[in-house]
């Protein structure tokens, strides 16, 4: 099976603005192909590449190496009438819902401009009626008010769903979604995410769930992947469950520790420190030798400074990192450690 | 343990044009010293509109419609935050109560270095400091941030979302204040960076042993450090307590949603629900409990919602309190006290 959207040894360099003729590699030798129908989960902390990678998948930045490709072809490659029909096919939800939106037009103005301009439908009514069927299976309802609002008179789960309505409403197989969460209130951002696995079930629509938050990515992707991001490489991917069970890259332990785990036991533990050395993240401008995580990395040896890493099959999934056997049965052997000390007070 | 702050019947309303909003409604509250206090709710549940009204920074339209705030100092003498004269406020802001604003990425002055935010807020509250003497001082609450004190020659775009937040905490540091106010101190930051910013706040409670009020809609994060919580819903509070029992056993359907929309690392994912509907319009009189649109316990036909019932606060445990009625008359009915987990 070809997969729909891939990106291959793809880089991305940007233009310095403080320093002239010199380039920062925003990201770096990245392969990641998605199927039909899969959801993967692309983590990692702000500055990882994450949205960047995201753009690029969309058409919105063009790589300055390796490729793009669309059901098995290059981007570059395509005609006119391929490129469009791949624009329309690949579709994305940002992350700041007031800003994705135009404030001076209505909901109807702004979503059925791209119906009309791609002959998605023949005239305002018939874009009225398709707005009114996909406004219903968001959960906007009643539809037809909400066609005639503004953004500004919309809270930020309800415009997160129009979001999800003008994406869904071109047929689209690919929807790159940007932490389309984060800026909605925790008592309903499960609601959208149930509507994305929804939608994912429903139309077959892949899925490329873009967070730094691990437990909404487990929740989005329950049958997907996870791919972590760092320093605009990907250090670790494998499926989900395995992938938060066990996870072996070293960075990507460091990011679960972080994860508050259950609520309500806290108050009276000391919290811990995560597995860094240090917090601060290097600057992309001037990326580390070697491997980059050698610089918080806790297990780092000289070798990790020489030598950037491969990715690698490993477990099942694939990861970056010259010691990930070791790492892993030191980190196992701890997580054990912690479970025994954590059992008596977790009983329910 | 002492009180510190003791919030009575504070009532903020809003007058738009011929309506009223009420954001925050018949507010009662005790803070007590050296713990750390989270207050949770949804945007629109009216806890920052409650911090600005700790802080008697209501600004119109917004006013306080009754209600008072007290402020007990170490001697005992108590003062009403809401009565004090200019003067007196500008002396008591930030050496009593400090705070960290919301969306510390546009809290600084992008043309100002971090070295001059730290000089204009010592100087508008003690203007017989020398510079140095403010330097030196920012030097050492840096520290608390393990921030090194090159960042004082920096402008604001020069640091990282997490950087600038900690310097906002050291900033609220530097006069020596009792209570530090912190307004979704979180909120907007990657995982890393959260986790090290709660880590900060909790050893500087402890070093320090200041009183820290957090107020966040994100119930995983501060769960972690908070001693007690206090659920606002619709400008009510609803629920109350230490934050094990409150978490672990909610006694508000409205808590009840809350824990169980929060998606974690170990849990049965099926399990999480979204509470459905979204919070009311405050505008309106209310005729019955604010939370019935929203309710599972009021849908399924187990209360009837009357809002005379829901004007006062019941207690499930110890020093716990809820809103909700029909759950305290449920807790009671069951009355065998459980005994409660130790950790011991």
């Amino acid at each position: 099976m070809t997969a729909i959207l891939s990106v291959e040894n793809m880089g991305i360099a940007f233009d310095s603005r403080s320093e002239k003729n010199k380039q920062v590699h925003v990201l770096h030798d990245i392969d990641l192909a998605i199927e039909q129908g899969e959801i993967i989960a692309l983590v990692g902390e702000s500055g990882s590449g994450k949205t960047t990678l995201g753009k690029v998948m969309v058409g919105l930045f063009e790589p300055t190496s390796g490729s793009l490709k669309y059901k098995g072809k290059e981007i570059s490659k395509l005609n006119k009438k391929e490129f469009r029909q791949y624009r329309l096919d690949v579709q994305m939800v940002h992350q700041d819902s007031f800003a994705a939106l135009n404030p001076n037009r209505t909901i109807f103005q702004s979503l059925s401009l791209p119906l009309i301009q791609n002959k998605i439908v023949k005239n305002t009514q018939e874009a009225m009626n398709l707005l009114i069927d996909y406004f219903n299976e968001v959960g906007l309802l009643p539809a037809d008010q909400f066609l005639s609002k503004y953004p500004h008179q919309l809270s930020g789960g309800q415009r997160q769903r129009i979001l999800l309505a003008r994406a869904l409403s071109v047929k689209p197989k690919v929807i790159v979604a940007d932490e389309p969460v984060s800026m909605v209130d925790v008592s309903l951002r499960i609601a959208i995410i149930d509507l994305m696995t929804r939608m994912n079930q429903k139309y077959n629509i892949s899925f490329v769930y873009i967070t730094h938050d691990l437990a909404t990515a487990r929740y989005v992707a329950k049958n997907g992947r996870l791919a972590v991001m760092y320093l605009g490489e990907i250090v670790e991917t494998n499926q989900i469950k395995a992938a938060i069970d066990y996870p072996t890259h070293p960075y990507f332990q460091a990011l679960i520790a972080a994860v508050p785990e259950h609520i309500g036991t806290a108050g009276d533990t000391e919290i811990k420190d995560l597995p860094l050395r240090t917090l601060d993240m290097p600057s992309i401008t001037n990326p580390p030798s070697g491997c980059r995580f050698h610089t918080r990395c806790p297990y780092y040896k000289e070798r990790c400074k020489l030598e950037a890493p491969e990715l690698r099959s490993y477990k099942g999934g694939l990861v970056s990192c010259h010691f990930a056997e070791e790492i892993d049965v030191l980190h196992r052997k701890q997580q054990k450690l912690t479970d025994l000390i954590n059992t008596p007070v977790t009983m329910n | 343990m002492r009180k510190i702050i003791e919030i009575e019947k504070l009532t903020i309303d809003f007058e738009l044009e011929n309506r009223i909003l009420r954001a925050c409604d018949n507010v009662s509250l005790d803070i007590y010293e050296n713990e750390i206090v989270a207050i949770i709710g949804e945007s629109g549940s009216g806890k920052s509109t409650l911090a600005s009204g700790i802080l008697n920074l209501v600004r119109s339209p917004g006013k306080i419609s009754s209600g008072q705030v007290h402020y007990i100092a170490v001697d005992g003498a108590s003062t009403n935050i809401l009565q004090m004269s200019p003067s007196e406020e500008n002396v008591f802001r930030w050496k009593e109560i400090s705070t960290v604003f919301q969306a510390a990425q546009n809290a600084l002055n992008p043309v100002l270095k971090v070295k001059d935010h730290f000089i204009e807020t010592v100087l508008a509250h003690e203007s017989d400091q020398t510079i140095d003497m403010i330097l030196k001082k920012a030097e050492e609450v840096l520290r608390f941030v393990r921030l090194d004190k090159s960042v004082l020659e920096y402008y604001p775009h020069q640091l990282s979302g997490g950087m600038k937040q900690r310097v906002l905490i050291a900033m609220s540091l530097i006069l020596d204040p009792k209570v530090i106010l912190l307004d979704e101190p979180t909120t907007a930051l990657d995982v890393v960076t959260q986790y090290y910013i709660l880590q900060l706040l909790s050893n500087i409670q402890k070093e320090l042993g200041i009183t820290l009020i957090f107020l966040t809609h994100d119930i995983a994060v501060v769960s972690q450090v908070a001693n007690r919580i206090v659920v606002m819903y619709a400008g009510e509070v609803v629920e109350r307590g230490f934050t094990k029992d409150v978490l672990g056993m909610p006694s508000h359907p409205y808590t009840k949603g809350l824990v169980d929309a929060i998606p974690n690392l170990k849990d049965d994912i099926t399990k999480r629900k979204a509470i459905v509907g979204s919070p009311p319009d405050l505008t309106q009189t209310f005729t019955k409990c604010k939370f019935t649109e929203r309710c599972f316990v009021y849908k399924e036909g187990h209360c009837e919602g009357i809002k005379k019932k829901t004007e006062q606060l019941y207690p499930t445990g110890l020093e716990k309190y809820t809103r909700c009625y029909t759950w305290a008359e449920a807790y009671d009915a069951q009355k065998k006290p459980k005994e409660r987990v130790s950790n011991g």
